[in-house]
């Protein structure tokens, strides 16, 4: 893109952030395409087929599936949240729609919402400080809607050690806020 | 610094010494200590003045029960009131000062209210200060609370930060005394994710005040071992100096951890305590009992303590009260108090047992059929009265006194669904009631097993069940422990005298004001309790409300279970306000919301407003402006002369898609949109059910199935939420999507004559208005980055509002104000956007009342009546459409110079300002300065038929009566032609 459209991140810097604080390292992650997929009416076969075709998995209810090019977590009842590398998939919605044609909604997400990664020896002291999931029970690839910090988040457990949340975008500096101060409240 | 009065013994640290002050007194104590047990061993048993009467109290216990010896600890801005000395954990360098006395603990000059007693019965507010009526609040009402009162707030803002968080358990166990320990081990070695949480610093419950065995082991040496093991299981959680507050909804609980109160402050970044929410499949009560006193006469002094208090000091923390110690009881366990403190060499003067009969005490004076019924000592204890069972009687001089009433059972969290406990006549207490909280049940003490033996085995026993239910098998072995029963005759007073003996001794309660209570026909528990204040202080009656039940029961006639109780509620013990909020104040209070513009906005000096939680820009000052009335107007003057541009990211933007898109759009709105071709935008007005506005904006057609829908900022959220109820629960039929995408894009409004000019230096197509002529909406591409452009306008200029993905917000807004530059462009703010969008008569949120239907607003005619939509057939309604309804108008001051106040009345000329003479008000008012003066607009009866009409803006509360023109609303290029150029 030629200047001056310099993208920034959520976090108002042109490059994306990683904090460690103590035992957690917070990545902001800027590499992400976001779309939702949403089923439309009667048409689950063709979508189930269509995004077999093209990798994209549907991941049932509270999961997050990996995979190449596009990996995918539920959100509510007939809708998903697809992921792709940005570098590949600039304009993500665009190129689902040609592969999904009317079988489902898109809807262009990746500035919407901002991504840390978060990776610990263990998570469990920080999130069960911000979320009230029941972490430890749950298998990984867990997905699920969330508050934290007062803002509905997307929360996907890849491993005990590994989480990535999904926040408002325009709401970034505050979840770091509170990220961080629950982060050094547990040195 | 000597501690005359320490013993032997106690788990305290005597290799450290900590010292402390009290009232700017120095003192020392150990490791292990609390603040009263520290103090006590110096000797000192006076710590407060009473509520009401200003007496002389010292602790009553050695608990969360304490009513008594309430001091404010730590000072500056931590400084903290009514804390427990009881509970206050020993600190290095702990400070704490006596509260509810002046000029001085010792001598108090409100201590005269004891002297006025008399006059201050039960409710003696309720009849005295009745006249005149006026001084109630500015007299009467400060001088009382000026001298019945508290500790006092520091005024200052608290320091310290306090985290929240939740756990979740298989079992939860509140308490970890004998009942608790025991549970926690049979349930955690069956594997039982369990929480065990206890008030105290130092697990153990009554095993570490207590000289009992268990399995051949000192019970705190046992509490220890099992503690050990507990730590050992992963499975296991220890929550120490956590009280478990409330029981709520579906098994969750909520627990205040004291995190750094142990510390003179907390660690850098710690938090001083941590509100957890529990979420317990289970839940054990093992909070033990707590013990009760008998009421006679002057049973209030300093070093009167319940008995099983006294033993604990002696045991737990190596301090005996008194060197001459008497006890007063009417139970076996109130005897152990006598053994355990002349094993420890304290000298026992006397044992007064009320009842007759039984084995004596061996190597003490055992008194039997005995009662105190008066004592002596201006500040603390000297003698005892005694009237022996011949009725003889004799003054003892004593300067300890250990009282035992009995023991309740701690029902409290039982009780907190409204479970209303029972009573159990062999224990003379309450005991837990069935309709506990579900899945709650109490073991140990609290469900009334009194014994070592018992407790233990109601814990374990409890434990097995809760993990059968769970699914899992949980044998125990019950260690050996005594099983001593519960011998008590129940004694809740000693008749005898006119003096006043105390029943709740934190709100100064005495036996009279029950008496009264009861003369008075306040004989109801619930009428008692508010009659008298009985159990509504900090301590919620932990020591006082059965006795006051007990009385009353007497004065009725009725027994105790008759008499019933009232109904506990969280929280168990007091939390700070602060632990309530946790991170959530100042200006964490809720998170923010920053625009794409923010930080290019801060770079220029904006001046932000909160709108929700979004920070917008409210104007942004130039050098030289001094008012921001002059950067308002410069804003607005600029934008209409050549071009300005704002920030609208923060409108509401929800994609709507599917193949009934437009027939849930025609259904949601008043006016159609399944006729709109793609490419295009329509406003639209969105009614509630009862007909009224919801909310307004505009919703453009990207594709066949594809609309994107703008709403305002304030509605965002709630038009979303409204927009999902429809789609799934009105028509799940309809093949509808949405999601919101407000934050997925960085939009701008570009507004003013030159705006065309502007954007085409930027935007890749032909955007003239014959390609994109007014109310036109596409994708299109800006130096080849996606964007979406839709020419709207709100402030009435040619105006289009460009989006790029929310990532290049600060590049584009950068990229538009360099391109602005030949055109001397501006950038505006919320205020500017208010005054263009009154000059151009258009409604904001001070029109959207939720109160004012699209008649009102002069938008009647939206309202298709061609098609059903939500609303519509409420806004048929007569009432609806009175021709003398209330109409959206403007307001000119006819002097121009005269100021318009908002939420002004409008009156007629001449016509005295009361309500009957009221025409309607003024909903917004700005500064015009194309006009210049005031502008405003308003809702007014009749308004369409009263334009060109003079009236007045009166606003009492403001004290202003201006004489005003109505006119039309748009007061700016009324046909519309800047807007299509």
């Amino acid at each position: 893109m030629p200047d001056p459209f310099r993208p920034l991140t959520a976090l108002g810097q042109p490059d994306a952030q990683t904090l460690t604080i103590g035992p957690v390292t917070i990545t902001e992650r800027f590499d992400v395409a976001l779309a939702s997929v949403a089923l439309r009416r009667d048409r689950d076969k063709d979508l189930a087929k269509l995004a077999k075709a093209v990798g994209l998995p549907l991941p049932d209810a509270a999961n997050h599936a990996a995979g190449t090019p596009y990996s995918a977590f539920w959100m509510t009842p007939d809708m998903w949240m697809a992921e792709a590398p940005l570098a590949s998939h600039d304009d993500i919605a665009a190129t689902l729609k040609l592969a999904l044609g009317d079988a489902a909604s898109i809807t262009e997400q990746s500035d919407a919402w901002v991504r840390f990664d978060l990776t610990a020896p263990d998570l469990t002291p920080l999130l069960e400080r911000l979320t009230n999931l029941d972490l430890p029970t749950k298998s990984d690839g867990f997905a699920a809607r969330t508050v934290i910090d007062h803002l509905g988040t997307y929360l996907i457990k890849h491993t005990p050690t590994e989480v990535t949340l999904y926040a408002p975008r325009a709401s970034a500096q505050s979840l770091l806020h509170a990220l961080q101060i629950t982060a050094q409240s547990l040195i | 610094m000597t501690q005359p009065h320490r013993i032997a013994g106690g788990q305290i640290d005597r290799a450290q010494t900590l010292t402390f002050t009290f009232d700017g007194k120095s003192f020392a104590g150990h490791p292990g200590d609390t603040l009263a047990s520290a103090l006590l061993a110096n000797g000192v048993r006076l710590m407060g003045r009473s509520f009401k009467y200003h007496r002389p109290r010292g602790p009553l216990s050695a608990g969360s029960e304490e009513p008594n010896a309430l001091v404010e600890l730590r000072s500056g801005a931590r400084q903290e009131p009514n804390t427990r000395a009881t509970v206050a954990e020993l600190f290095d360098g702990l400070t704490a000062a006596s509260q509810n006395r002046w000029p001085s603990l010792a001598f108090d000059a409100l201590a005269i209210n004891d002297r006025l007693n008399a006059f201050l019965t039960a409710g003696f507010y309720y009849k005295t200060f009745m006249w005149p009526a006026a001084f109630w609040e500015k007299v009467y009402e400060p001088i009382i609370r000026r001298a019945a009162g508290l500790g006092s707030l520091s005024q200052l803002e608290d320091p310290d930060s306090y985290d929240k968080g939740f756990l979740h358990c298989d079992l939860l166990i509140i308490g970890a005394g004998p009942a608790g320990l025991m549970a926690a081990q049979t349930a955690g070695r069956a594997g039982l994710r369990v929480v065990l949480a206890d008030e105290d610093f130092r697990m153990g419950g009554r095993l570490n005040a207590e000289t009992h065995m268990i399995a051949d082991h000192p019970g705190a040496d046992w509490a220890t071992a099992t503690l050990a093991e507990l730590a050992s299981l992963p499975n296991v959680r220890l929550l120490p100096r956590t009280t478990v507050t409330g029981a709520f909804d579906h098994g969750i609980y909520s627990a205040v951890e004291r995190v750094s109160d142990h510390l003179p402050a907390p660690l850098p970044g710690k938090p001083r305590q941590t509100l957890w929410r529990i979420y317990a499949a289970h839940t054990l009560l093992a909070a033990g009992a707590t013990e009760r006193p008998i009421a006679f006469e002057n049973n209030d002094r300093p070093g009167i303590l319940l008995a099983g208090s006294l033993r604990a000091y002696a045991n737990r923390w190596g301090v005996t009260v008194g060197d001459r110690v008497a006890i007063f009881t009417n139970n076996d366990d109130g005897l152990r108090s006598a053994t355990d403190l002349q094993a420890k060499g304290v000298d026992v003067v006397a044992v007064i047992d009320s009842r007759t009969g039984g084995t004596l005490l061996p190597g003490i004076r055992h008194l039997q059929g005995a009662h105190v019924i008066d004592t002596k000592g201006r500040l603390g204890l000297s003698s005892i009265t005694v009237r022996h069972a011949s009725g003889k009687v004799e003054t003892i001089a004593a300067n300890a006194l250990g009282v035992s009433g009995g023991w309740n059972p701690n029902v409290n969290i039982t009780s907190h669904h409204r479970s209303k406990p029972i009573w159990s006549e062999p224990l003379a207490a309450f005991i837990p009631g069935p309709d506990a909280p579900q899945n709650l049940i109490a073991a140990g003490s609290a469900a009334g097993h009194f014994s070592t033996h018992a407790a233990l085995k109601s814990g374990a026993e409890a434990a097995r069940q809760i993990a059968e239910a769970l699914g899992k098998q949980a044998p125990y072995v019950l260690p050996q422990a005594e099983d001593a029963p519960t011998r008590i005759t129940p004694l809740w007073h000693v008749p005898h005298g006119k003096g006043r003996a105390w029943i709740d001794q934190q709100n100064d309660v005495t036996l009279k004001d029950i008496k009264l209570a009861h003369q008075e026909n306040f004989a109801h528990v619930e009428h008692l309790k508010r009659y008298t204040t009985l159990g509504m202080a900090t301590d919620q009656g932990k020591t006082g409300n059965v006795i006051g039940l007990a009385v009353m029961a007497e004065l009725t006639g009725q027994t105790i279970p008759q008499t019933g109780t009232t109904v506990y509620r969280p929280p168990y013990t007091p939390v700070a306000m602060g632990a309530l909020a946790g991170r959530s104040r100042g200006k964490d209070f809720k998170p923010t919301r920053l625009t794409p513009s923010h930080h290019w906005a801060t770079e220029q000096g904006a001046v932000f407003v909160e709108v929700g939680n979004w920070l917008r820009t409210q104007w942004i000052p130039r050098d030289g402006e001094t008012t921001w009335r002059q950067s308002v107007d410069r804003e607005v003057l600029q934008t209409r002369k050549s071009v300005g541009i704002c920030d609208v990211t923060t409108l509401g933007k929800i994609d709507i898609q599917g193949t009934d898109a437009g027939t849930f759009l025609d259904r949601v709105y008043a006016n159609t949109f399944s006729t709109l071709p793609v490419g295009k935008c329509r406003y639209g007005l969105m009614l509630r059910e009862d007909g009224m506005v919801f909310d307004d904006g505009t919703t453009a057609r990207m594709a066949d199935t594809e609309y994107v829908m703008t709403t305002t900022t304030v509605n965002a959220v709630t038009v979303f939420r409204h927009l999902e109820f429809c789609r799934q629960c009105l028509w799940p039929d309809l093949d509808v999507q949405l999601i919101s995408t407000t934050e997925a894009w960085a939009q701008y409004s570009v507004a003013g004559p030159n705006a065309r000019k502007l954007l085409e230096k930027l935007v890749d197509q032909d955007i003239s208005d014959a390609a994109f002529p007014y109310m036109g909406a596409g994708n299109i591409t800006v130096q080849g980055l996606r964007a979406r452009l839709f020419r709207i306008s709100f402030s009435g200029e040619l105006a289009y509002e460009i989006a790029v993905p929310t990532r290049y917000g600060d590049a584009l807004i950068r990229a538009l104000v360099a391109a602005g530059r030949e055109f001397d462009a501006v950038v505006y703010g919320t205020e500017a956007l208010g005054v263009m969008r009154v000059e151009k008569g258009h409604v904001a949120g001070n029109e959207l009342n939720g109160q004012s239907s699209a008649l009102n607003m002069g938008l009647g005619k939206m309202v298709s009546k061609k098609k059903d939509s939500i609303g519509m057939a409420n806004s048929l309604r007569p009432g609806m459409n009175d021709p003398d309804g209330l109409r959206l108008v403007g307001v000119k001051p006819v002097d121009p110079t005269a100021t318009l106040t908002a939420g002004s009345h409008f009156l007629p000329l001449g016509a005295p300002a009361t309500a009957e003479n009221n025409g309607g008000w003024l909903t917004s008012k700005v500064y015009s300065p194309h006009l210049g003066s005031d502008i405003a607009l308003g809702y007014l009866k009749s308004g369409d038929q009263k334009i060109g009409t003079r009236m007045r803006a009166v606003n009492l509360l403001a004290g202003t009566d201006t004489e005003v023109d109505i006119t039309s609303p748009h007061f700016f290029d009324p046909t519309g032609e800047r807007l299509r150029a």
